[in-house]
C-alpha cells in the first residue's frame, strides 16, 4: 500500500469537516473494498477518515412503517435483525447471499452500497480502464467480459455493479440519506447509482465530501413478501451473474398478483429497477409462462451483450420467472 | 501506556470501549505505538497508518499463527476475532483495531496447553493436509458456533423460519457458514466432520440466550 495518513473523528460533524478540508481523503468503514483496492493501487487516497467510532450511525429501527438502517450497521447485523427478517425478508436474503461470514461482520451498509465493480480490468492497473483512468480506454469491450454488464452500459464502460443489497433496496423503493457540505439530503435508491455514459469514473450522485448516513425503506405487505434470488457460478461466496430482487402481493382468493416490484442485479451497470413490472403483472399468475416471458422482455429491453456474456439473457429470463414462482409458493405456504 | 500521535497530541490512558477524542496519525511514514488486547493480554504495538492488523500480529508482535494467504480478503486464512466477531485481519487496519479485544488461534488453547475442542477435533478428524488454512478455519469455526448460538440466520436458513441454533445446524448450514474459509487441499469433508462433532459435543443449554461456552 502507498503510505497515507489516518484520522479518527468522534462525531459526524468532525468527519464531514475533515472530508471538506481534505477533498482527496476517503472515509473508512468496514474497509473490505477500500483496503483491498488500496493494496492493488487502484484507489490511492492520501488520507483515510475512519468513521467506525462515530456513535449513533449503526442503529437499526422499525418505526411507523419505516425501516431505518444506519450507514455503519454491519451487513451481518442487518441480515439477522428480526424486524428486517419479518418486514423485508428479501433484504435479509440479499445480505446473507453476499460475501462471507467474516466480510459480513466487517462491511457496513453504507460501504456496501459503494462497493466497486469486480471487472478484472478495473482491478488490474496493467490494463487501460476508463473507470480507473478516464480516457485510457475499455479493455473489457472485446476482452474478458463474461461477468460484466449487458444493461445500462456505454461505449466507455461495461462494468457491472456487483452488489446485492442495493438491488433489493431499489426494488423496495428505499431511500439513501446523505450528509455533506451542503447539508442533509435524501435520494431514492434507484437514483443513487448512475449509468456510466461518458464518465464511468462517476458511479453515484454522492457529492465531494458527502457521506451516506442511513438508508430507509417503507415496510408494507409488498416488502413483507420480498425475495432475492441470486444466480452465480458457486452456490456460496460468489458474486451474482444475474440476481432478481422481487416482491409480490397475491390475492387470497385466486392467487393472482395484486402488486409487484422487480429489480435486477449482476447484469447491469447499476441496480436495474424495472419500473413497469407491476402494471404488467397485476391480475396475472406467477405460473403464467407467457406473462413471465413478456416481463423478461420488458426487463431486458435494450440489452447489449458482449462476446462472453450473452448467456445472462436466458439466465435472467429463467431467474425472473423462478423468483415470482418462489414468492407464489411462499404465499400458498403462508395460507397453509 | 500513553500513545503519542504524530501530530504531537498525547492520548490519555485508554478507557474502554474507546477514548472519547480524536485520534490521528497525520504523518504517513511515522510509526506510532497503539494498544490492543491480544488473547487477553494488553500489548503495545508500533505500527504505521497503513499496517494491517495481520501484519501487526505477524511482523510486529511475532504471533505467526494467523496466516497470510491471499492478503485480499478472499481466502479466510487470516481470520481473527475482534471484540468476539470473526473478521479478516488482512483487510483490517491495525489502527482501526486500537483498543479492541483480539483473539487469534494462539488464544484458543487453555493456559495449561490443553487444546480447544475445535483444535482437538481438527487433529482427530485429520481435517487438513498442508495446514496453512487451518488456523483461519479453526478461529472461523469457533466464532461461527457463537453466531449459531446467537441464532443468527444464514443463506442456508429457511427465510420463513427463525434459525433454531445448534439443533438446526445441518451440514448445509455448516458449509454455507464456513464458505469464507478456502482449503486448497480440499479437506472440506473432514473439516465439516470436525465442526459437526464439536457443535454436538459442546452444545449449550438451549436458552435462547447468546453465550460464549465454546470459547
Amino acid at each position: 500500500m502507498r503510505p497515507f495518513s489516518y484520522i479518527e473523528p468522534r462525531t459526524r460533524a468532525e468527519a464531514l469537516r475533515l472530508a471538506h478540508e481534505h477533498p482527496e481523503a476517503r472515509f473508512l468503514a468496514g474497509g473490505t473494498t477500500i483496503v483491498d483496492l488500496m493494496k492493488s493501487d487502484v484507489m490511492r487516497p492520501p488520507m483515510l477518515i475512519d468513521v467506525n467510532r462515530i456513535s449513533g450511525l449503526d442503529a437499526i429501527e422499525h418505526k411507523d412503517g419505516v425501516l431505518h438502517i444506519g450507514a455503519l450497521a454491519r451487513m451481518s447485523d442487518v441480515a439477522a435483525d428480526p424486524a428486517v427478517r419479518r418486514h423485508a425478508p428479501g433484504l435479509s436474503e440479499s445480505l446473507l447471499f453476499a460475501a462471507s461470514g467474516q466480510l459480513r461482520n466487517m462491511a457496513s451498509i453504507g460501504g456496501n452500497l459503494l462497493q466497486r465493480t469486480r471487472c478484472l480490468y478495473f482491478r488490474d492497473r496493467h490494463f487501460p480502464c476508463n473507470k480507473r483512468e478516464p480516457g485510457s480506454g475499455c479493455s473489457a469491450i472485446g476482452g474478458e467480459n463474461r461477468n460484466l454488464a449487458v444493461l445500462g452500459v456505454s461505449d466507455h464502460c461495461i462494468a457491472n455493479y456487483p452488489g446485492d443489497f442495493a438491488i433489493m433496496l431499489s426494488a423496495l423503493h428505499g431511500v439513501i440519506h446523505l450528509d455533506g457540505p451542503a447539508g442533509e439530503r435524501s435520494v431514492s435508491a434507484n437514483e443513487f447509482h448512475v449509468a456510466p455514459g461518458a464518465t464511468p469514473q462517476t458511479e453515484t450522485v454522492l457529492a465531494p465530501g458527502e457521506m451516506i448516513t442511513a438508508v430507509s425503506l417503507p415496510t408494507n405487505r409488498l416488502s413483507a413478501q420480498s425475495h432475492y434470488l441470486k444466480v452465480r457460478d458457486r452456490s456460496s461466496y460468489e458474486f451474482a451473474s444475474v440476481s432478481v430482487a422481487a416482491a409480490a402481493q397475491f390475492s387470497d382468493t385466486d392467487g393472482t398478483i395484486q402488486a409487484a416490484t422487480l429489480a435486477l442485479g449482476g447484469l447491469a451497470a447499476k441496480p436495474w429497477l424495472v419500473e413497469r413490472a407491476s402494471s404488467l403483472l397485476v391480475g396475472k399468475l406467477a405460473d403464467d409462462q407467457e406473462v413471465m416471458g413478456r416481463l423478461a422482455e420488458l426487463a431486458l429491453d435494450g440489452a447489449a451483450p458482449q462476446s462472453g456474456n450473452s448467456y445472462k439473457l436466458p439466465q435472467a429470463k429463467a431467474a425472473i420467472a423462478r423468483a415470482f414462482q418462489t414468492l407464489s409458493r411462499r404465499h400458498e405456504g403462508d395460507q397453509g | 501506556m500513553r500513545a503519542v500521535t504524530s501530530n504531537g497530541l498525547t492520548n490519555p490512558p485508554a478507557q474502554h470501549p474507546a477514548p472519547d477524542e480524536r485520534f490521528a496519525a497525520l504523518d504517513p511514514l511515522k510509526t506510532i505505538v497503539i494498544q490492543m488486547t491480544i488473547n487477553g493480554q494488553r500489548r503495545d504495538v508500533a505500527v504505521e497508518p497503513w499496517s494491517t492488523l495481520l501484519d501487526a500480529l505477524r511482523e510486529r508482535i511475532g504471533m505467526t499463527g494467523t496466516k497470510k494467504g491471499c492478503n485480499h480478503g478472499a481466502c479466510g486464512a487470516c481470520t481473527v476475532m475482534v471484540d468476539g466477531r470473526r473478521v479478516l485481519s488482512c483487510l483490517t487496519l491495525a489502527m482501526s483495531a486500537r483498543e479492541r479485544q483480539i483473539t487469534t488461534v494462539e488464544g484458543l488453547a487453555a493456559a495449561d496447553g490443553t487444546l480447544h475442542p475445535m483444535q482437538q477435533a481438527f487433529a482427530e478428524h485429520d481435517a487438513l493436509q498442508c495446514g496453512y488454512c487451518t488456523p483461519g478455519q479453526i478461529v472461523s469455526a469457533v466464532a461461527m458456533l457463537d453466531e449459531v448460538d446467537q441464532r443468527r440466520p444464514s443463506a442456508a436458513t429457511d427465510p420463513s423460519r427463525d434459525f433454531g441454533g445448534r439443533n438446526d445446524l445441518t451440514e448445509h448450514e455448516i458449509r454455507e457458514r464456513l464458505s469464507g474459509n478456502l482449503c486448497r487441499c480440499a479437506a472440506y469433508q473432514n473439516i465439516v466432520a470436525a465442526v459437526r462433532e464439536v457443535a454436538e459435543a459442546t452444545a449449550p443449554a438451549q436458552t435462547g440466550e447468546s453465550n460464549h461456552a465454546t470459547l
